[in-house]
This record gives structure tokens, C-alpha cells and sequence, in this order.
């Protein structure tokens, strides 16, 4: 702020306390025009930012305070906010010139003080911030009133019941009849967060004030308007038609500039699309959704991938959203790999008949680029795509066997891993590539690859002539094999000992791994299966031969969608942290509040058959002390109390806390509005094998690269259970 | 909601640091360094560890860094972080690690004012600039001034000043389309789309009610089509903050209150009929493993009254190229190790016009035959009132109380920069 563009960069400096604080003091005797105390400020401010402890300069900067220039004042504000806490037996120094500026005549004075003070959450600060919070609450320019809705919800957050006590709740409630647009959506959001937290007062809007806020919409800032519409999600309508008005009002905001306030009216509209009964108006919606979040892969990569990352949920939902664009979606060499890899995951869901050549004719060019994990994944969309879309299976069968030419390992051990699924959705339809196959035994050094490739040659041991040769050169090495391997290759030696009872290479081979598996492994997976084989055989070979070469149930991606229910209540948190893992936020973010749909008579009747209730998980606490859940006084509640969400009716359905979808249980949904796809009840034969591709997330096992992972796993030295980061 | 806000440079020293919550303390800066600065295989733009959330933007060897502890609306985090980098452009010139520096007290002041506690609060740069300056004024202290900036802060149009003044009043408006095109070997279209900006600079007095027509029409449902027109479709059309999203539901009119100076009025995506105003022809062939030849043309496919400019074509080689032999008869064509590509550069290429470049890359014999990759061939150019989706300004019209007349200019430029890319 000295000269036009700034020349601070000279107090990027570490200095020494004493230094500073003689400078303070010179500067007290004489400093024309306050120059001496802003250089000095400066440099402290940049002491602060490089991570020196300035806190025992306290009283001298408190001095500062009286000096009538803005600049220095919002420097002393900013040490206040540093070191307030820290230093909570000197703040009463600091007390007196805030209380003087919240009564200061100048509205931004007046908010600047009371903002500053929030942040300082000290009992000292806050008992002398109450009574002038409560005045500015109510003060006549809308600046302060809506900096103050929001120091509510910081001194809420350092002492609720005290908040509560003196009555800020209801004035936040209050504010949300104001006349101007940016104090309500501060409101909004102040009242969203108090309604978060697990000892929170209940944030529910009726119909009455859900109107009113939708109507400030329309003048408050973009980011009001996000506060305002996710607070819509706190409305439950009671009639269809409830439900399909709003939804009228919401969508114009889907033509919006901000990627947020489009992602939010998304997630406002996929909500109250579950309370609405109009089909015609459904469409139109899912309609009017699809291009705004196409154009959404026009803006910044990172917001492309928050973009990519909630497309895939919404199309599982709605797939009418997007049915016809999955070119978009191919991804340009240039992008980033976070962004090429989300996008792969969508072009394989979009992938039908109709678009198969162009899906295939990508994947290809793909599988040849650099990056190993996203060449891996565009190979593993082509197994896939093989297995989703039957009449592609047989160009994606070529294109799989021309990148087994190429030799590069980790293509080819993708290629064998997609294969193996590939013969068990096409029994008897693509054997006669084994031989090709298995003249790439020897790239093979990942277990999962190895794994496939030993069932292959186990199931089809009766086609290949030297199966029995091929299986003996990959015992070899038997014990030393991962555990996924070493199951692979007892149920392949049982499996050609069944085919070729008569070989006694084999009788010798399946001994030989009988042996090692019950008596030299102390797995005890490996050695309960090898006792359960060789009872078999000694029993009833027959008998034997019938069990485990029973036929397999068929492999289909009819589960590749999760779980409705799940999905259902996935689609509340659009646009956030638990959308990009496809996760609920209470299962990964301590404290988080989850969102389940609330039942009305609204409610559409597939959706309340499936509903999740909110389970209650609990990240394991620590030190940080949280005051019980106490009493919530009668008259916090808005003006429609329903119960609280804890305490909704049981649904139809057996709860089910896994609700991530890997039991790919899917009941039939006669509402029909993803018609898109047939529906599929799956047979309850579905539990003797664990499919492949129930479930998205192990489909793509691995490859996720931006799982939330827990603490543990990095902090090691400062120990496993600081999983706050509050170090 | 955001926790703190961090700017890192290259070497993981932070900037600046602004915590705006009780949940982090400074120290987190450290997580983030370790990693990911520190990280030389970062993956995602969004990194959670417990149940900390780190979200990063880069500009200029630049880190933005919001970190949160609740399930944030991660579209909200990284659109604040693009405001951040735009209010910080507007205020000095460049964001980098220089300007940064220089401006620390100031970002300070910025940050404190356009987050609250973590939330998003009022960031349009004109009415930021009414009372956070650059200049070292004295502001006058009286409450009248700061009763009208604060009215403005939260007002309906907070992205404008009352009191502005022209002795000219005027208006330009650029559409700039930037074209993506992906086309396969065979030469068939894979991709191509048209993503539209419509910026305006606005010198207009008081307080202008504009209203802006183009020969578009926005297609909500393809399958609906009847009839053909020589209308523009438009996949999407997003707006401004300014933009009454009310009237253009019900009748289509873009109406709006401009702020001062330079904006971006609206964002568009068409995908149906767009015009490529280059055409490349790629034969590249792989000779033996130690030759390619390559032999390309490039066609200019507009009217010979407008030209393309600053063409750059980046001809890939692979990775064990020593030398490439390059022929051109226009421009200037160059071998760029580094970078494995042959850069093709050509100042200008009138409309209908045709050049060849014909080249034989020499490569080193390899003891293991790795297969080149082929990326592909990347086209930059730009082209003067030119729009690929056929986009025309209609109309715009400003209606003020005082009745000035104004006067308005329009500009089209379409310009591909790494998205122009064909295989061969």
C-alpha cells in the first residue's frame, strides 16, 4: 500500500523481537505521518507469515491501536487474530479501542471491529462482544448486520449454550426476514452451520420461508446464493407440487457463471425431484441439467474434476441427464491425469451399442499413452466394455489381443486380468485365443495377473494340451507366491487333476500342491480350501469334479451401479468433498453431518423403499472436547418442527449400514425414471461368487488416486491416533 | 466452509497464511508441503488426510491452497480460489511469487474482507476497490462515503459503482471462441466444439440497463429440432453475476447492468455445425526404426478476406529422434529436442490458402524397440472476425436515464491454444 504497486517484498526479512520493539518505541517519540509504525507493522506481519512467534511484542503493537490510520489498525486486527489467543491475559488491553469502534460512525469500522473480535474466541472477548453483537445484529446498514450474522456463528462455534442463551439464534432467525438479500444469505449460512453440528440447535425451513429465501436469490452475490440454495435441502416438501414449483424457480439458476452455484442447483433439483409426481416436468429438468455440467468441463481443470467426479453419480441416478454426449467426455492429451481418468470412468458408463466404435476407437489410442495408471485403466475399459456391450465384444476381444502384442507388461497383465471376466461372460465363445494368452506366462509378475492367468489355464485345462506342463512350471515357486496366487493355483491343480484324472503328471501335481497348502502354509484360507479339495477327491472324485467345475453364474455389469438407496442419499452432498469420493462425508470427516431424505407424503414411493437412514458413525473422538448434546430449548425450533432426523421411522427395508453398494442388491424401480436402462433384479444365487464388478469402486480397484486416506498412515512419528492435524 | 487459506511458492515457503477457523493451526502449512510440494507425483488437485482437506490451485510456480475440516462444497473452494487469482490480477497486474510478496499487507486486507469465517463474502473487484486501495490515500473518514460503499458491498448491484462518469460513452465487445477439435488418423471428426466467451469492456456512465441479442438459439433437446434456420445452436449459455437469469428464462432477452470495465458477460458451448477454419493432413510414416517421415499440409478454410495468425504447429517425434531434416516453403520450422517436437511456426496464412511441410526425422537405434507413442499433432492459431459456431452479434442496446448515445464496437475472434489436436 506504499506506492502504486507495492514494494513490500523488503520486509520478507526475519528480524528480532527486540529490534521491532525498539523500532515500536522510537517510532512513539516522533513518526511523521505514521510511517515508522506501518514499516515496522510490516515487517512484523511478515515475521508472522514466515511462522515467527511475534507474541511477545503483544503490548507493544496494542499501542499501535490508537494511531487513527486503517491500514495500521487492520495490521495491529491481524496480529490480535494470531496471537489473541495465545496471549488471553493481555486482550483486556486491546478490549476498550473495540468496544470504542463498534460505536464508531463508520459502518465498516463498526464491522471490521466486531469481526475481529469473533475471531478471537476468548471469554473475555466474547462477554464484551455480546452485548455489542446483539446491537449490531440489529444495526441500520446492512454491512454490519451481515458481518454480524456471521460472528454468530463463531461465537456459536467457541460456546453454543452461551449463544444460545443470549439469544442469537433467534435473531439469526430473524435476519432471514431481512430486506437485504447478502444479510439473509449470511443468515442462511451462519444458521446451516449452527444446524451441522451434532449439539446444534435443528435448522428445518417450512414452505413460508423457503419462498422468501428463494425469492432473494435472485439479488444476492453468487456466493449468497450457494448458502441460499443448500439451505433449500432443509426443506421438506409435503406436496408434489410443492416440490415441482420450486423446482421451476431453481432451475434458472442452472445458467449461472459460477460452477458452484450450478452444482448446487443440481443438487437441489436431483432433491426435490424424489417429492415430485410430474413426469413431463422431470424430464424437462434432467433436460436442462445435462448441458450446464457439460459446459462445466469448459472451466478450470480442478473444477472439471469436481465436475466429472459428481457426473458419474448423477448419471447412475438420471441417466437421461446425458445420455447422448459421451464424446465430450474424451479425454484431450493435455489433460491433467486426475481429469483423464475421471473421464475414462464416465465414457464407460455412457457406452452403449450405438457409440461402441467410437468408445473402443478412444480406449485404444489411450491404452498407448504414457501414463502407466491410466494406460491400465483404459485397458481394463476395454475388458469391460467387452463384457457390458456384447455385440462390441468381439472388436474389444482383437484390440485386447494386437495390445497383448506389444509386450509391455502392464498392458498385457491388464489385458489377461479383463480376459479371464471376458470367457466367463462369453462361455465357449472366445477359448481359442488361450494359446495366444499363454505365450505371455512369463510377463506376468503382479499377482493379480498371475492369478488370472492360472484360472484360465485351470478352467480350460481340458482345451490347452500342456496344461498340465504349463501349471507344473508355475508351482515352482509355490511358497513364495502372494496368497491371492497360491488359492489360484490349488483350485487350477484340482481343477486339471478333475480334467485329467488319468495324466499322472497331474495326480502328482495336485499332490504335490495338496501337500504344500496344508502343511507348509499357515494361512489359513489356503489351508482350509487344500483340506476341503483333498477330502473331496478322496471321497468322491466324481462327485468332486461336479462341485468344483459347477457352472459359474454369469458375470454381467447389471451391478456396476450402486446401490440406490446409497446413491440416493450420495446425491445430497452434489458438488462437495463426499461427492468427489463418492462417499458420505460422516463416514470419512469427523463431526460431519450426514443427510438422509426425509419421508413426507411426498415422498415418491421407490425412493422411500430404499431409503438409508442416517446412521450414526462416529469418528473416533479426541481431545478436542465437545460439550454433550444438551437440551434443545422448545423455542429454538423453526417455525416447522419436525422430529429430529435421528428420530425418523424405520424405513421398509432391512437397514443396512453397508450401504456402499458392494452387494449390488438392486430392487426393481417402477417409477421408471431412469427407464434408460432396464432394471434388473439380480438372483440370490449372486452370493456364491463375489462379481467382479459389483461394485464401482473395486472395479477400479487401486486406481483411484485421490482416496481420503487416513491419518495413520502418514503421520507415523507423532502418532497414530492425532488424527486432528492440531499439532 | 474454508479453514485457512495458504499461497506457497515453488520452494514450500509460505506467503501468506490467513486462518479463519479455531479447527487448524498454522502448522498444517507443514502437511501440505510435505505432501505435496515435496511430492513429485501429486495426482489430484484435492488431497484428504484424516479429516483435513486440502484443495490447491497453481499459477506462475504459484500454490493456492484452501484447507478445510467439514465435507466443503469443493465447486465453491476452487471457484473462490480462480476469484482469489482474478482479484489479485485486477489489483497487480500478475500474480506470481514477486507480486505477491510486494503485496502481502494488501492481500492481507483482501482476504480478511472476501472470507468470513470461511465463507465467501462480497469479491466484485469494483466494489472491492471503493475502500481497499493500492494508492496510499488517507481515506476521508466520513461515515457518508463508507454508507455508500456499504450499501453497494450488499446491494442488488454490488458489482457496480454509482457514480461513474464518461465524457464517452462506449461499449466493446469481443466473442472469442476457442475451438476444440480432436480428429482421428482416417481424418474424421472425433470432437469438435466451440467454447465461447463474450467479454466486455463497458465505459458507460450512471447506471446503464443494457440489453444484447445474438442469432443464437438454445437448444434444450436436440431430438425437438424442426426445421433448419440459419440460427446459431447453442448447447449452453451461462451468465455473469449481473445477468437477470429471470428474463432470459421467460423470454430469452439478455438484460443486465454492466460493471465498469471489464467483464466477462457470458460463456457459451456449441457443437453443431462448427466451422474448423484449419485442416491438417498428417502422413507420418514410421521407416525402419531408424526414419520418419512426415509430410503435412495445412489448409486455411475461410474466406480469402480474412487470414489466420501466429500459427504454431507442434509435429511430434519420438523420443529417440537426433535430428529432424525440415522443409518448408513458408514460415519456419525447427527442431526442438527438448521438447520432442518439431515447432512449425507460420506468422500468417491467408483464407483458402494451402502449405506443405515435408520432413525425415533421424532416429538413434535402440537396443530394446520402444513404440512411439504418437501423440498428436497440436495446432495454435488465431483468426480475425471469424467465429467458428457462426455466431453474430445481434444487437446491444443501452438504455440509461439521461438519455446519452453510446457507442458500441464488436470483435470476433476465434483461436485455438492446445486443444487443436490431430492424430495420424
Amino acid at each position: 500500500m506504499s506506492g502504486q504497486t507495492g514494494q513490500d517484498a523488503k520486509f520478507f526479512q526475519r528480524g528480532k523481537i527486540q529490534e521491532f520493539r525498539a523500532e515500536l518505541q522510537a517510532a512513539e517519540a516522533k513518526d511523521k505521518k505514521f510511517m515508522k509504525r506501518r514499516t515496522v507493522l510490516k515487517k512484523i506481519v511478515a515475521n508472522i507469515t514466515m511462522g515467527n512467534d511475534m507474541s511477545a511484542l503483544f503490548p507493544d503493537v496494542v499501542q499501535c491501536l490508537g494511531t487513527p490510520v486503517n491500514e495500521i489498525k487492520k495490521m495491529v486486527y491481524l496480529f490480535l487474530m494470531s496471537y489473541g489467543k495465545a496471549k488471553a491475559d493481555q486482550i483486556h488491553l486491546a478490549i476498550p479501542k473495540f468496544l470504542e469502534d463498534c460505536n464508531n460512525h463508520d459502518p465498516l469500522i463498526r464491522a471490521l471491529a466486531i469481526r475481529t473480535m469473533s475471531y478471537i474466541p476468548i471469554p473475555v472477548v466474547t462477554e464484551a462482544l455480546t452485548d455489542q453483537l446483539r446491537h449490531c445484529l440489529k444495526d441500520r446498514d446492512p454491512y454490519v448486520r451481515k458481518t454480524a450474522a456471521i460472528c454468530v456463528a463463531k461465537v456459536y462455534t467457541a460456546d453454543p449454550r452461551k449463544a444460545e442463551k443470549a439469544g442469537f439464534v433467534e435473531m439469526l432467525r430473524d435476519l432471514m426476514l431481512d430486506p437485504n438479500a447478502t444479510v439473509i444469505s449470511n443468515a442462511v449460512a451462519a444458521l446451516s452451520e449452527i444446524g451441522d453440528r451434532q449439539d446444534g440447535v435443528i435448522f428445518k425451513l417450512n414452505l413460508t420461508i423457503a419462498n422468501k429465501l428463494l425469492a432473494a436469490i435472485a439479488e444476492s452475490s453468487e456466493w449468497g446464493q450457494i448458502y441460499i440454495l443448500d439451505s433449500l435441502l432443509r426443506y421438506v416438501p409435503e406436496k408434489h407440487s410443492d416440490a415441482e414449483l420450486m423446482a421451476e424457480r431453481v432451475v434458472v439458476q442452472l445458467q449461472h457463471a459460477n460452477s458452484a452455484v450450478v452444482l448446487t442447483a443440481i443438487k437441489v433439483l436431483l432433491y426435490l425431484m424424489n417429492y415430485m409426481e410430474n413426469r413431463r416436468l422431470m424430464d424437462y429438468i434432467c433436460k436442462k441439467m445435462g448441458p450446464p455440467l457439460v459446459t462445466l468441463l469448459s472451466s478450470g481443470p480442478e473444477v472439471q474434476y469436481v465436475a466429472l467426479r459428481n457426473i458419474l453419480l448423477i448419471i447412475q441416478r438420471r441417466p437421461s441427464v446425458l445420455k447422448n454426449d459421451v464424446k465430450v467426455f474424451f479425454c484431450k492429451y493435455n489433460d491433467p491425469i486426475y481429469v483423464k481418468l475421471a473421464k475414462l470412468e464416465i465414457m464407460y458408463r455412457l457406452a452403449r451399442e450405438e457409440n461402441s466404435r467410437e468408445v473402443l476407437a478412444e480406449l485404444q489410442e489411450y491404452a498407448s499413452e504414457v501414463d502407466v495408471d491410466f494406460v491400465r485403466k483404459a485397458v481394463r475399459s476395454i475388458g469391460r466394455l467387452a463384457i457390458k456391450v456384447e455385440p462390441a465384444a468381439d472388436d474389444c476381444i482383437q484390440a485386447l489381443l494386437e495390445l497383448i502384442e506389444t509386450k509391455v507388461t502392464y498392458v498385457v497383465q491388464e489385458a489377461i486380468i479383463v480376459i479371464k471376466d471376458i470367457f466367463r461372460r462369453y462361455p465357449g465363445k472366445y477359448e481359442g485365443i488361450i494359446p495366444k494368452l499363454c505365450e505371455n506366462l512369463d510377463a506376468l509378475d503382479e499377482p493379480e495377473a498371475k492369478a488370472a492367468m492360472i484360472w484360465i489355464v485351470g478352467q480350460f485345462a481340458d482345451r490347452i494340451d500342456n496344461a498340465d506342463e504349463l501349471l507344473d512350471d508355475l508351482v515352482y515357486a509355490f511358497l513364495d507366491e502372494a496368497v491371492e496366487v497360491q488359492l489360484a493355483l490349488l483350485t487350477a491343480s484340482v481343477k486339471l487333476f478333475i480334467h485329467k484324472s488319468t495324466s499322472s503328471r497331474a495326480k502328482e501335481l495336485v499332490h504335490k500342491v495338496l501337500k504344500w497348502a496344508t502343511e507348509d502354509i499357515d494361512n489359513p484360507d489356503l489351508r482350509d480350501r487344500g483340506f476341503m479339495y483333498w477330502r473331496l477327491l478322496a471321497v468322491n472324485p466324481r462327485v468332486a469334479g461336479e462341485i468344483v467345475l459347477a457352472e459359474k453364474p454369469a458375470i454381467t455389469t447389471d451391478a456396476d451401479r450402486m446401490d440406490r438407496g446409497a446413491l440416493d442419499q450420495l446425491l445430497l452432498h452434489t458438488g462437495t468433498l463426499g461427492s468427489i469420493y463418492h462417499k458420505n462425508p460422516e463416514t470419512f470427516i469427523r463431526n460431519a453431518a450426514g443427510r438422509a431424505l426425509a419421508d413426507s407424503p411426498a415422498l415418491n414411493a421407490n425412493s422411500r423403499a430404499v431409503l438409508v437412514p442416517l446412521a450414526r458413525i462416529q469418528l473416533p473422538s479426541t481431545g478436542v472436547s465437545i460439550p454433550g448434546p444438551g437440551p434443545v430449548e422448545p423455542h429454538e425450533r423453526k417455525p416447522s418442527p419436525p422430529p429430529p432426523a435421528a428420530a425418523k421411522p424405520a424405513p421398509p427395508i432391512p437397514s443396512d449400514d453397508d450401504h456402499d453398494g458392494d452387494d449390488g442388491e438392486y430392487e426393481g424401480d417402477g417409477d421408471g425414471d431412469d427407464e434408460d436402462e432396464a432394471m434388473h433384479v439380480k438372483g440370490a444365487a449372486e452370493g456364491t461368487d463375489v462379481d467382479p464388478y459389483a461394485d464401482l469402486d473395486n472395479a477400479f480397484g487401486g486406481y483411484v488416486a485421490d482416496g481420503p486416506r487416513p491419518m495413520g498412515t502418514l503421520t507415523g512419528k507423532r502418532g497414530g491416533d492425532d488424527d486432528d492435524l492440531l499439532f | 466452509m474454508i479453514s485457512a487459506f495458504f499461497i506457497f511458492n515453488q520452494k514450500g515457503e509460505v506467503l501468506i497464511s490467513r486462518l479463519y477457523r479455531p479447527d487448524v493451526k498454522r502448522s498444517i502449512a507443514d502437511v501440505f508441503r510435505i505432501q505435496v510440494i515435496s511430492n513429485s507425483d501429486v495426482r489430484s488437485p484435492i488431497i484428504t488426510l484424516g479429516s483435513t482437506s486440502f484443495f490447491h490451485v497453481r499459477i506462475n510456480n504459484l500454490y493456492i491452497v484452501a484447507v478445510t475440516k467439514c465435507n466443503a462444497n469443493a465447486a465453491l473452494v476452487f471457484e473462490y480460489c480462480y476469484r482469489f487469482i482474478a482479484i489479485a490480477k485486477s489489483y497487480f497486474g500478475k500474480v506470481d511469487e514477486e507480486s505477491v510478496k510486494n503485496n502481502f499487507v494488501l492481500i492481507y486486507e483482501l482476504t480478511d474482507e472476501i472470507i468470513d469465517f470461511g465463507y465467501p463474502q462480497n469479491s466484485e473487484i469494483d466494489t472491492l476497490k471503493t475502500y481497499i486501495t493500492v494508492t496510499d490515500v488517507v481515506r476521508s473518514e466520513a461515515p457518508e462515503e463508507s454508507s455508500k460503499i456499504t450499501t453497494q458491498a450488499t446491494g442488488v448491484t454490488s458489482w457496480r459503482r454509482q457514480d461513474v462518469k464518461y465524457k464517452k460513452n462506449e461499449a466493446f465487445v469481443d466473442v472469442v471462441e476457442t475451438v476444440n477439435l480432436s480428429m482421428s488418423a482416417k481424418g474424421t471428426v472425433l470432437r469438435a466444439d466451440v467454447d465461447g466467451h463474450i467479454l466486455m469492456r463497458a465505459y458507460l456512465s450512471g447506471t446503464p440497463e443494457c440489453k444484447f441479442g445474438l442469432n443464437d438459439k438454445l437448444v434444450i433437446d436436440k431430438n425437438d429440432m424442426t426445421g433448419a434456420s440459419d440460427a446459431v445452436e447453442l448447447d449452453d449459455c451461462r451468465f455473469h453475476q449481473c445477468v437477470k437469469l429471470n428474463e432470459f428464462d421467460a423470454s430469452r432477452t439478455i438484460s443486465f447492468v454492466p460493471p465498469d470495465g471489464e467483464f466477462e458477460l457470458m460463456k457459451y458451448r456449441s457443437t453443431s455445425n462448427v466451422k474448423l477454419p484449419l485442416r491438417i493432413i498428417a502422413t507420418v510414416n514410421e521407416i525402419g526404426t531408424t526414419r520418419v517421415s512426415y509430410d503435412i499440409v495445412i489448409k486455411a478454410n475461410f474466406s480469402n478476406k480474412l487470414s489466420a495468425t501466429n500459427i504454431i504447429l507442434r509435429i511430434p517425434t519420438p523420443l529417440n529422434t537426433t535430428s529432424v531434416d525440415c522443409k518448408v516453403a513458408a514460415g519456419k520450422a525447427k527442431y526442438v529436442p527438448g521438447e520432442n517436437v518439431v515447432v512449425w511456426k507460420l506468422p500468417r496464412l491467408q483464407g483458402g490458402q494451402e502449405h506443405t511441410f515435408s520432413g525425415l526425422a533421424s532416429l538413434t537405434s535402440t537396443t530394446v524397440r520402444q513404440v512411439w507413442t504418437r501423440p498428436p499433432i497440436d495446432v495454435d492459431f488465431q483468426v480475425l472476425m471469424f467465429t467458428a459456431s457462426g455466431l453474430i452479434v445481434r444487437f446491444l442496446k443501452v438504455f440509461e436515464k439521461s438519455n446519452y448515445s453510446s457507442i458500441k464496437w464488436v470483435r470476433y475472434l476465434t483461436k485455438a491454444s492446445g486443444s487443436y489436436q490431430i492424430r495420424y
